[in-house]
């Protein structure tokens, strides 16, 4: 029997009306029923944590608002016997954090290098910016330039044995130019001249280096018989490569000479720039201080060893069995000890390596003593980056003939730093943070410049120091938070496509 | 046609594009460089060694320290000589290490998995203080604690006492320390027994639990064995035990054992800033774990703290464990930050005896050399440790 209208007593035509969700479960009650109370065990933790949560930022809140003092000229201010955070401090000492012993009327100098730095880096995180190419340039080439001279106060007043040895290399590295032009095996057939002229050369010094009065050192040629020889030999072979070059296949050499000669013309302009007076006031780096040290010693740590890092992390990945091996020691020696220690090193025992009365400036020991620290780092970082390219990339590289250089330069290298941007991120973020040991060997860094103030009686009240680690750890957070959004933002970019 | 003639012509390669000639050429060139810096090095080692009247050995390691160190777990006094102080350094940083790295796995691993709690205000707590803890340097939170272990607690003539056991003051915890007389040798044992005897019960539980799938209480049991076997112990001899409470003398306590403020500040600064990093690879590991496992171990009618505790945080661990190794060897080079606040570690302890015998070179290849292997210990204890939890696949 069919059902038919006709033969039930009721069929529904339409649908029923769809109830509202009951009122406990929408709406302000429900979330809270969901997320909050939906069991006793639950509603328990929660009730607890909101208590906590309620006493840290109530008293957090009355410390820093309700309780503190606002104005005064020095700690009478904040002595009151239930006075909270004492900020006329922080603005008194502000200048102090940011610019150290940085002379007062030459503050301006740092402040343009925060702006250019900051403008400089903005378009460079923003990926769809324009101009790459001439941001990298100015960021990394013309930024640290001008910076140098700016914080210095440049007039460096370098000696003509400098301008000579920095040109006697690069009339060395000329012999590069018809290699690279031509290819190896051309490159050296076509000028025997050239090579053997660079060969006498260096090996002249080598021997100038192990005979001659044992002062003489790899840094510091004098104007001896034996360096004018060398720097003549050095003419020579500069001269003949550059020539040949130029002369024998019109393109190819032309741009590698023409690469080269840029190449010296950047780097004498920059030493001029650098030899320069400007009539800047000389600012010693001892002056240097807070924020601006923490800032010049973690972005100098991150930028130079990023270079020498994707050094290590190719020869730790090597097949030359010295290299792997020199590369795995160092990395893993510097994994395997704490800063401080690398510090220690750096300040107390590389003097003691160099030639006796060679003076070094602190600020730059402390420098080298994080650049070689944060490159072993990196090195790991980029040697995951390259691990996770597929072997697919480096097999097809080589079939299609590329060189090896050519192979990591053109495939490899640039998809694996990609891929490794976020630990690079996270390695900065690490690294500006290992910054505040500089003050266990006596540098003044946002911290260590923090707790000299805090030991100034113009300002000792109970509530300093809580305000200013306050104030500075606000500082350190809000650097270290950007970076780590900026890290993810990255990952989630990159999360396209061919991750595997 | 014709057939070519049986000699083709091989075309000669150049030497220069032999790769295993260039890689002997170019690891030759890196050698020699290598051998002439480090020659350069020596060299003027030696000669500023001479400028400065100074001799390289490790003999004056027993040479008379004369300088005091507030605590030590060896004897020693200031008339110890620099290698007792060294020894007790690294006792320091042996001890710091071992408590901070205890303390942080478990308000690691509570807070990773608060982290990923249902409860809103749990796990937005937990976000809160692992972002407000890592984003900060180290350093900031040690000196955080250090002023506020410090600050708001009395000189040790006002300091807050407990029965006139406890005393808490700027010189930090004083508490009673125990004793032992004769006979005590009787609750050591009975201290040994007890522990073999959880180890033991645990593996029968075990095997128990994974033949009939009974449960049984394990850590109770162990607990209470642990408790009352050395307290049984000890009573059969009559408690020969005499505590030594910590009484003022002077300016300062004597007798006792004390929590001094360096020791608290660096261990809370340590654990609570390392536990955000254990905490977020927790996060990762529970999350790496498929919805599946928990799906169905709910299936079966596992409660909830069962299923972490049996099906989630066993497959969690493999994943847990590598970035956990990494993050005790950073602890423990971390500790040596306790020389900014004075606690005497390794590095606090070879600083002073730096400043004072001038031994750069040895002092600090020395500690070099032993953070290496108590990296090196840590990172094949964690191996091996990787290794049995390491999924055993057919």
């Amino acid at each position: 029997m069919a059902l038919t209208p006709s033969s039930v007593a009721y069929l529904r035509q339409e649908d029923a009306p769809r109830l509202p969700p009951p009122a406990s479960m929408t709406g302000l009650q429900g979330w809270l029923r969901q997320n909050l109370f939906p069991s006793i065990g639950s509603s328990l933790v929660t009730i607890l944590f909101g208590a906590l949560a309620l006493w840290v930022l109530s008293s957090i809140f009355d410390f820093a608002f309700l309780r503190a003092v606002w104005s005064g000229a020095d700690r009478q201010a904040c002595l009151g016997e239930n006075s909270g955070a004492c900020w006329p401090m922080v603005a008194a000492k502000m200048g102090q954090w940011v610019y150290g012993f940085y002379p007062i009327d030459q503050r301006w100098r740092v402040n343009v290098c925060f702006v250019a730095g900051a403008a400089l880096l903005a378009p460079m995180l923003i990926p769809s910016a324009p101009y790459k190419n001439w941001n990298v340039a100015l960021l990394f080439l013309a930024f640290p330039l001008v910076t140098l001279v700016l914080l210095t106060g440049g007039n460096f007043n370098f000696d003509l044995a400098t301008y000579a040895l920095v040109i006697s290399l690069m009339l060395l590295a000329a012999v590069i130019v018809p290699l690279a032009a031509f290819g190896l095996e051309e490159g050296i057939a076509c000028n025997k001249a050239g090579l053997g002229l660079a060969g006498a050369a260096v090996g002249l010094w080598f021997a100038s280096f192990l005979t001659g009065p044992l002062q003489t050192t790899i840094g510091g040629t004098s104007n001896s018989l034996i360096s004018i020889l060398t720097g003549l030999l050095l003419l020579g072979s500069g001269a003949l490569s550059i020539g040949t070059a130029v002369r024998r296949a019109p393109r190819g050499g032309f741009v590698a000479a023409a690469g080269w000669a840029v190449g010296l013309a950047g780097i004498l302009l920059a030493m001029l720039l650098l030899d320069f007076d400007f009539g800047l006031l000389p600012v010693e780096t001892p002056q240097w201080g807070g924020l601006t040290v923490t800032l010049v010693v973690s972005i100098t740590g991150i930028v130079v060893s990023l270079p020498v890092g994707i050094v290590l992390a190719l020869g730790r990945r090597s097949r030359m069995p010295i290299v792997r091996m020199l590369s795995v020691i160092y990395i893993e020696i510097i994994r395997g000890v704490p800063l401080i220690t690398v510090l220690f090193m750096s300040s107390v025992m590389l003097p003691l390596f160099l030639p006796p009365g060679t003076s070094f400036d602190k600020l730059l020991r402390a420098l080298i003593g994080v650049a070689m620290f944060s490159s072993a780092y990196m090195a790991e970082v980029v040697r995951g980056g390259l691990q996770s390219i597929p072997k697919g990339q480096y097999e097809g590289a080589m079939a299609v003939g590329l060189s090896f250089w050519q192979m990591m330069n053109k495939i490899v290298l640039p998809q694996a730093l990609k891929v490794s941007i976020p630990n690079i991120v996270g390695n900065f973020i690490s690294l500006f943070k290992d910054t505040t040991l500089l003050l266990i060997i006596g540098l003044f860094d946002l911290l260590g410049i923090l707790q000299a103030s805090l030991r100034d009686s113009a300002w000792a009240t109970a509530s300093s120091a809580p305000t200013g680690y306050l104030t500075v750890a606000l500082m350190y957070w809000v650097f270290c938070f950007g970076m780590s959004r900026y890290s993810i933002y990255t990952e989630r970019r990159l999360h396209t496509g061919h991750k595997r | 046609m014709t057939i070519a003639s049986g000699t083709r012509n091989v075309a000669k390669v150049s030497i220069w594009n032999d790769p295993k000639l260039r890689a002997l050429f170019f690891q030759a060139v890196l050698v020699v460089v290598l051998v002439l810096v480090a020659y350069e090095i020596v060299h003027n080692t030696i000669l500023n060694l001479q400028r400065l009247n100074k001799d390289f050995g490790f003999a004056f390691l027993s040479r008379t320290a004369g300088f005091d160190i507030i605590q030590t777990l060896v004897p020693y006094t200031s008339a110890s000589n620099y290698g007792t102080a060294l020894y007790v350094g690294f006792l320091n940083t042996v001890l710091i290490a071992f408590l901070a790295i205890i303390a942080a796995t478990i308000v690691g691993f509570v807070v990773g998995i608060m982290r990923l709690s249902k409860n809103w205000l749990a796990s937005r707590i937990a976000t809160v203080y692992i972002e407000i803890f890592r984003n900060v340097p180290l350093l900031l939170w040690i000196f955080v604690f250090y002023s506020a272990v410090r600050q708001p607690l009395p000189d040790a003539h006002q300091a807050y006492s407990l029965f006139g056991w406890f005393f808490l003051s700027k010189k930090g915890l004083m508490m009673p320390k125990p004793m032992f007389g004769d006979g005590a040798w009787l609750g050591l044992v009975a201290l040994l027994a007890a522990i073999v005897g959880s180890i033991v019960i645990a593996r029968w539980a075990r095997a128990r639990q994974s033949a009939t799938g009974q449960p049984f209480p394990v850590v109770w049991t162990a607990l209470a064995l642990i408790v009352v076997l050395p307290l049984l112990g000890l009573a059969i001899e009559g408690f020969p035990v005499d505590w030594e409470y910590p009484a003022l003398a002077g300016f300062n306590f004597s007798g006792g054992v004390a929590v001094l403020p360096e020791f608290m500040a660096l261990f809370l600064a340590l654990s609570l800033y390392t536990a955000t990093y254990i905490a977020e690879a927790v996060r990762a590991g529970v999350l790496s774990v498929s919805h599946g496992q928990t799906e169905a171990a709910h299936a079966l009618g596992l409660r909830a703290g069962a299923t972490l505790r049996l099906v989630t945080v066993p497959q969690a661990m493999r994943v847990v464990i590598p970035p956990l190794a990494s993050t005790y060897l950073s602890l423990t080079k971390n500790s040596s930050l306790a020389v900014a606040i004075g606690y005497p570690d390794l590095v606090a302890a070879g600083g002073t005896v730096l400043n004072q015998t001038g031994k750069a070179i040895e002092i600090v290849s020395l500690w070099m050399f032993v953070y290496l292997s108590l990296s090196l210990f840590t990172s094949l204890l964690m191996n091996w440790f990787n290794a049995r939890m390491k999924l055993v696949e057919r």
